[in-house]
């Protein structure tokens, strides 16, 4: 096969197999999951999934000094936890060459913020390349290892949703082998003591002068003349957007944005014109070129929120001077958001929290859509764990006020990736406060992905599985208890129990996700028509095979059902039946 | 029935598809794109991932043509509108160029906002469609599907019916479907895309 369709993500495995690339490492997190997935179907390649993105980062860094190319893949926000390891191995450098991918999120699609993170390789002083279509994506893994190499630099691959989840075609190149770099041990590069960081400082400055030399004429940045009067500076995606937009203007569409490449900034800018700065969510290219002098217009016309595309761009600079917004019209339809499955293991879980009213910090994943009608059973949901620290700062705040109404609810891949931390703080300063782990042994929400509490590696091999109940009675919580989320009294005198004890507790939900178990509980449930008296409590559990006939009786598809007898149990009335046989 | 003009505005094609998480809208707009590539054109799409069991509302927009830059389709800009569910074809009818094609499938799945809000799902979805084009077919599809004996296959359906709008050859289509779909279900899908053909003609 010598082209395919590809997304941005199969293009960036399929550009690291061509490379060479031998080691990578992940946390899943939308648009990016893909990348490490993809990457893992070669044979080739060492492919593991770390329990969060610092952790990724360290040990893909780790397979790069012992010699062999590698890669890290993450989400923006992904970034935000790796940036520890980030910021420092700028200062170390590398021995064999590694691409750290951010997979940014404008719009916020399925993510918590649109944080632009181009600043994070400025500010770490990385090389940093910006794909604008597959083939690109593709290229840009290939030449950015060699890049890492030749300038001894971390390389941040910096993308967008829509380079991530689009697809376009990508010609195919074949894998070269490249030998194992020898380890040797090297005491200033390798260990930042500060003697040996204070010299590594002057290279890495070195060396960014070096990269700004190189982007004068390389293969990531290009100029493409045009009509003189308007010259557009852009990158990434929205080199495609402006390109539709301008089909006349001169183009300078740079790949490689940090550092940037000024000389070539001011020779094409003293060519055209006028200069305009298309670029989406932050004036990462604007403020620094207009700081060099160059007079420019950018986000004075461009929306510095969400996400552009070509009416956006057009209307931006249309004449009528309106800056336009990407507010789509209002629509009179009912939304259709994304909801809990059928028979989804959470559903019984913030019913039982929504009836003792409690006030519940959340986290990330599946169960977050418990946070919206007709559950509507979460506070807060800031950034992975953070929901147990959460609960244990409302708690310190508020005294006695929310005493016995406060829990704190996560999952066990969230758990993992950095919820432990916040438990033994819990613990270690004295709190009460109650954590629930939704322990449905899986990465639900990216795709169904393995972690390690699951027992099995990315490749489906038996491994050890972490024991989330010794981890818990090792940061010294003594009440751990289990529940069946599917049976709600038992669940409910369990809350209450542990609610009433002023010591912390740790409530864990062992259920399986409901998807991935395949798993059929009962042939479809039904409703009595006559019995029902469309009091709406099952709506209240906000399941999809939960309809209203014309009368306004509930009715249960049984496309949907799966039988997991949550709305039956919530019946008062008795209308929701199970099936004989 | 329209066929597309492909040397129409700058050559550039634009299908948007939309339905619901796990009616197979991906699946379609996979097939969609490797026919277009294999057919010589540049082609792009975009979607955003992830409604497949969680029932939410899924586009793609593709995009083919002789050099293809943005995957997203402009609004007021798509040729044609592939609709799996009945109210999506209302979500998406901005995006389709005045008197463009619609065809949708007469399919509902009422979503859960229904019961908590006073948003009702409209009834009048042929008219409204209407009103933005003269092109509009409504597609018994699902019917269809469950008569050929697998609901799934309500995809290769909705291609089939496409397909009589694109200048692609048949057979071209019919061998992606034949790689794209389950082994064992080979069959059925060819047919499925066969009865397509014969429904929107």
């Amino acid at each position: 096969m010598s082209k395919a369709m590809l997304s941005g993500n199969e293009a960036i495995a399929r550009g690291f197999y061509e490379a060479g690339g031998t080691f990578a490492a992940a946390y899943p997190g939308t648009p990016s999951t893909e990348i490490l997935e993809n990457i893992g179907t070669y044979a080739e390649i060492k492919a593991q999934w770390a329990p969060n993105e610092k952790v990724a980062l360290e040990v893909s860094a780790g397979a790069a000094l012992g010699g062999v190319r590698s890669l890290a893949a993450m989400k923006h926000v992904g970034l935000n936890v790796a940036a520890d390891p980030f910021f420092s191995l700028s200062y170390q450098g590398v021995n064999a060459g590694i691409v750290i991918i951010s997979a940014d999120d404008p719009a916020m699609h399925s993510s918590q913020n649109e944080q632009d993170n181009r600043w994070f390789a400025k500010a770490a002083k990385v090389a940093m390349l910006e794909p604008s279509d597959s083939q690109e994506a593709k290229d840009f893994v290939v030449l950015g290892l060699k890049l890492s190499e030749e300038f001894d630099t971390p390389v941040l691959l910096r993308t967008t949703t829509r380079i991530n989840h689009s697809k376009s075609i990508v010609n195919f190149g074949e894998r070269v082998e490249i030998d194992r770099k020898k380890y040797v041990k090297n005491f200033s590069k390798n260990v930042l003591l500060p003697m040996n960081a204070r010299k590594k400082h002057v290279l890495v400055e070195e060396r960014l002068q070096k990269l700004m030399d190189y982007g004068y004429d390389c293969p990531f940045n290009r100029v493409e003349w045009g009509d003189r009067t308007i010259g557009i500076i852009t990158s990434g995606i929205s080199y495609q957007y402006a390109r539709e937009a301008f089909p006349n203007a001169s183009f300078l569409k740079l790949g490689l944005t940090n550092p940037l490449p000024f000389k070539l900034i001011e020779d094409f800018s003293s060519r055209v014109d006028r200069v305009f700065i298309i670029e989406e969510l932050d004036p990462f290219l604007e403020e620094q070129i207009a700081a060099k002098g160059i007079k420019v217009s950018g986000k004075d016309k461009i929306p510095i929120m969400g996400e552009l595309n070509t009416d956006i761009v057009t209307a931006s600079f249309s004449d009528n001077g309106s800056k336009a917004t990407n507010e789509m019209k209002k629509k009179p339809l009912p939304p259709r958001a994304p909801v809990l499955c059928p028979g989804c293991s959470h559903r019984g879980i913030f019913y039982v929290m929504k009836k003792l009213r409690l006030t519940v910090t959340g986290d990330i994943g599946c169960y977050t859509l418990a946070a919206i009608p007709p559950l509507e059973t979460m506070d807060t949901c800031l950034c992975m764990g953070a929901s147990i620290g959460y609960a244990h700062g409302i708690e310190k705040a508020t005294d006695d006020e929310l005493k016995g109404k406060l829990v704190g609810v996560i999952g066990d891949s969230t758990f993992l990736h950095s919820g432990i931390t916040g438990l033994i703080d819990l613990v270690y300063n004295q709190g009460k406060t109650k954590i629930c782990i939704l322990d449905n042994h899986i990465t639900a929400m990216t795709g169904h992905q393995e972690h390690p509490g699951t027992g099995l590696t990315l490749r489906r091999e038996p491994t050890n599985s972490v024991d989330l109940e010794e981890i818990c009675r090792a940061a010294g919580v003594k009440r751990v208890v289990r529940v069946d989320p599917y049976k709600i009294d038992e669940t409910l005198a369990v809350f209450k129990e542990e609610l009433a004890v002023e010591e912390p507790s740790v409530i864990i939900a062992d259920a399986p996700c409901i998807i991935r178990a395949r798993k059929r509980f009962s042939e479809p449930y039904y409703v009595d028509a006559e019995t029902c008296i469309k009091c709406g409590m099952c709506h209240r559990v906000g399941c999809p095979a939960i309809e209203k006939d014309e009368n306004g009786k509930t009715k249960i598809n049984p496309l949907f059902c799966i039988g997991c007898d949550i709305c039956r149990q919530v019946c008062k009335p008795g209308a929701i039946r199970k099936p004989e046989k | 029935m329209s066929n597309i003009d492909i040397n129409a505005h700058n050559n550039v094609t634009s299908v948007l598809l939309c339905g619901v998480g796990g009616q197979g809208v991906l699946v379609a707009s996979d097939i969609l794109i490797d026919v277009a590539m294999n057919s010589g054109y540049d082609v792009k799409k975009s979607e955003v991932h992830g409604m497949a069991q969680r029932g939410g509302s899924v586009v793609s927009q593709v995009r083919f043509g002789d050099k293809i830059y943005s995957p997203l389709i402009g609004q007021g800009s798509a040729d044609i509108l592939l609709a799996f569910e009945k109210m999506e074809t209302l979500r998406y009818l901005e995006y389709l160029k005045n008197d463009g094609i619609i065809i949708y499938n007469d399919q509902q799945i009422t979503p859960l906002s229904v019961y908590f809000s006073d948003i009702e799902y409209p009834e009048n979805i042929l008219e409204q469609c209407k009103q933005k084009s003269q092109h509009v077919t409504s597609l018994d599809a699902i019917h269809v599907a469950e008569n050929l004996g697998n609901p799934r296959v309500l995809n290769s359906i909705m291609l089939g019916a496409l397909s009589n709008h694109l200048s692609f050859d048949k057979e071209t289509w019919l061998d992606v479907v034949s790689r794209r779909v389950p082994k064992k279900t080979i069959d059925i899908n060819r047919n499925a895309f066969s009865e397509g053909r014969k429904l929107s003609h």
